[in-house]
């Protein structure tokens, strides 16, 4: 690992003050420090915001909406009962993610800025665009199963891995930054960047920006009733995911009144298709009304590789997870959070 | 840049000097403060060997950063059993298994006492699974932790019972 200043500011502009070229911004670090060791990151200096005073409360504001401190922790965050009642699917996609343990270590705004599992760009030593701009791609050409299938381009193919981000993009999450040149906020639409000719820039943060919350819109709660997460892994738990996606309906007296769909794990940010959630709006739930809206959220859809069965298992986790919404939120987080296993009632 | 750190492990006070950033909670413990208790299997993140309590809750100790725990209040597997009495949740490793080699067994130990803490678990084997699979057993004792865990959620909450009575 490569020697670093460590600093610990006490307040948000000191933070932003301490900011210099090549520093990073350390969360609950892992993510951060496992790149470190591998190589793949190299900061000069960490700046520790875990010792920010007030980034760490989730509250309801006057107009609705719900604020989430980007030092809250993703295990507080998933198993505070008001939230989580209000936003099922948010919860279900945390405790489906990680361990207990890293979800303990784990900041909500760490989760949103993490970067790629992609194996090329972690090993610190493969040929990778997002590490080294103009240096090529290994992972073109290599074992491209994790890879995206949506929204890549020649110089990267990576996926973003967060399945926080999944249901954010869903309902609308709005992330609030602070920076050197002062506070603004992203729609989560635009927060995850497509990698196109420039894969390094991930996020739309600039340089020495933080994120400082995340909202949720006071009308994400209208959800709660039918929403679900379901994640495709290669094991049952501890795994990251092959595709996922987050969906929630509003049903009233038999039909669609409001649809959302965001998949995840198949390009390098949650990918969400407006046509595809509106041509369910009006319709009574069905299988083939589910099926269609997943055929439109997958539409484009290439491999980026020997991938794609992606898009086929994609397909048919959209339309599953719509169908679980559809189905209704369970009483209690099921035992195994957003699995296609121990859920039959829901199945 | 050397930084100052103050610590309490298992109840003891420990000030130490960093000379260096890197070093992560793991190597500090098994390697300055002398308690090889916590293991390293991955030093990523992936396995849970290296699972202590920081301030009560478990995390990867492989991932912490030494100068981040300044001012914290550390429990590993060194501090859980009182002189000879063991930790409700050692003694139910024992009875019922809950180990081959013995490798994934502190953190596995240290994992159970914080998700029994947590209390999300409850006595539900399917949830027990679920909530330790932060730990992985290269033995394949799955079946005698899993066991083991419950036996001892139970028992602790039947202590709990008999005390608060
Ligand atoms: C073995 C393993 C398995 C995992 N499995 C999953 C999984 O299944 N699903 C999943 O979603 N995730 C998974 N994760 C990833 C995990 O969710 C992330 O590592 C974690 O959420 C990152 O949060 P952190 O606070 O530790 O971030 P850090 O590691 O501290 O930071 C990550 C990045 O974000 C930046 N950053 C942190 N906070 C801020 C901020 N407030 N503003 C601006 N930049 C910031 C840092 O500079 C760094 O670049 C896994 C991780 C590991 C190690
Ligand atoms: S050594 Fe820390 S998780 Fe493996
Ligand atoms: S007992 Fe050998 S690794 Fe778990």
């Amino acid at each position: 690992m490569r020697a670093f200043d460590y600093t610990r500011p006490a307040s948000i502009e000191e933070a932003v003050a301490a900011w210099t070229p090549g520093a990073a911004y350390l969360g609950g670090g892992t993510n951060l420090v496992d790149l470190m060791k591998t190589g793949a990151m190299g900061p000069a200096k960490l700046i520790d915001l875990t010792c920010l005073p007030g980034l760490d409360a989730i509250e309801v504001k006057g107009d609705g909406s719900t604020r989430i401190g980007a030092l809250v922790r993703n295990s507080d965050l998933a198993h505070n009962r008001d939230f989580a009642a209000r936003f099922p699917m948010v919860a279900e996609a945390i405790l489906a993610g990680a361990s207990a343990q890293l979800r303990n270590a784990a900041t909500v705004g760490g989760n949103l800025v993490q970067h790629t599992r992609c194996p090329f760009f972690q090993d610190g030593i493969s040929a990778c665009n997002r590490r080294d701009p103009g240096i090529g791609c290994d992972a073109i050409g290599g074992d491209t199963g994790s890879m995206a299938v949506l929204g890549w381009s020649q110089s990267c193919i990576a996926t973003h891995p967060s399945d926080f981000a999944v249901p954010l993009a869903a309902l609308d999450a709005v992330i609030e930054i602070a920076g050197p040149n002062g506070s603004r906020e992203v729609p989560m639409a635009e927060f995850h960047r497509l990698p196109g000719d420039t894969p390094e820039k991930e996020t739309a943060l600039e340089p020495g920006e933080i994120v400082t919350a995340i909202r949720l819109p006071a009308e994400a709660a209208a959800f709660a009733a039918h929403s679900r997460y379901l994640k495709l892994r290669e094991r049952t738990s501890f795994a990251f995911a092959l595709v996922s996606a987050a969906a929630a309906l509003v049903i009233e007296d038999g039909r669609i009144a409001a649809a959302r769909l965001a998949l995840g794990a198949v390009a390098a940010k949650p990918w969400r298709v407006a046509g595809a959630e509106a041509l369910m709006v009006g319709e009574p739930p069905s299988p083939e009304l589910f099926a269609r809206a997943a055929t439109a959220a997958m539409e484009g859809a290439m491999p980026s590789g020997d991938n794609a069965h992606k898009i086929e298992l994609a397909r048919r986790t959209a339309a599953r997870a719509l169908a679980r919404a559809a189905a209704g939120t369970p009483a209690e987080m099921p035992a195994l959070p957003a699995s296609v296993f121990g859920d039959p009632a829901h199945a | 840049m050397s930084h100052s750190i103050s610590l309490t492990v298992n109840g003891a006070r420990h000030d130490v000097t960093l000379e260096d950033a890197r070093v992560t909670l793991l190597d500090l413990l098994r390697e300055r403060l002398q308690m090889p208790g916590t293991k390293k299997g991955c030093d990523r993140g992936q396995c849970g060997a290296c699972t202590v309590l920081v301030d009560g809750r478990r995390v990867n100790s492989c991932l912490t950063l030494a100068v981040t725990v300044d001012d914290s209040d550390i429990v590993t597997i060194e501090g859980l059993a009182e002189g000879d009495s063991l930790h409700p949740v050692q003694t139910a490793f024992i009875e019922h298994d809950g180990f081959q080699c013995g490798y994934c067994t502190p953190g596995q130990i240290m994992s159970a006492v914080g998700l029994i803490a947590e209390g999300h678990a409850g006595d539900d084997l399917e949830r027990i699974r679920e909530g330790m699979s932060g730990n992985i057993c290269r033995c394949s004792a799955y079946k005698g932790i899993a066991e083991a865990v419950q036996d001892a959620a139970r028992r602790m909450a039947a202590d709990e019972e008999r005390k608060s009575a």
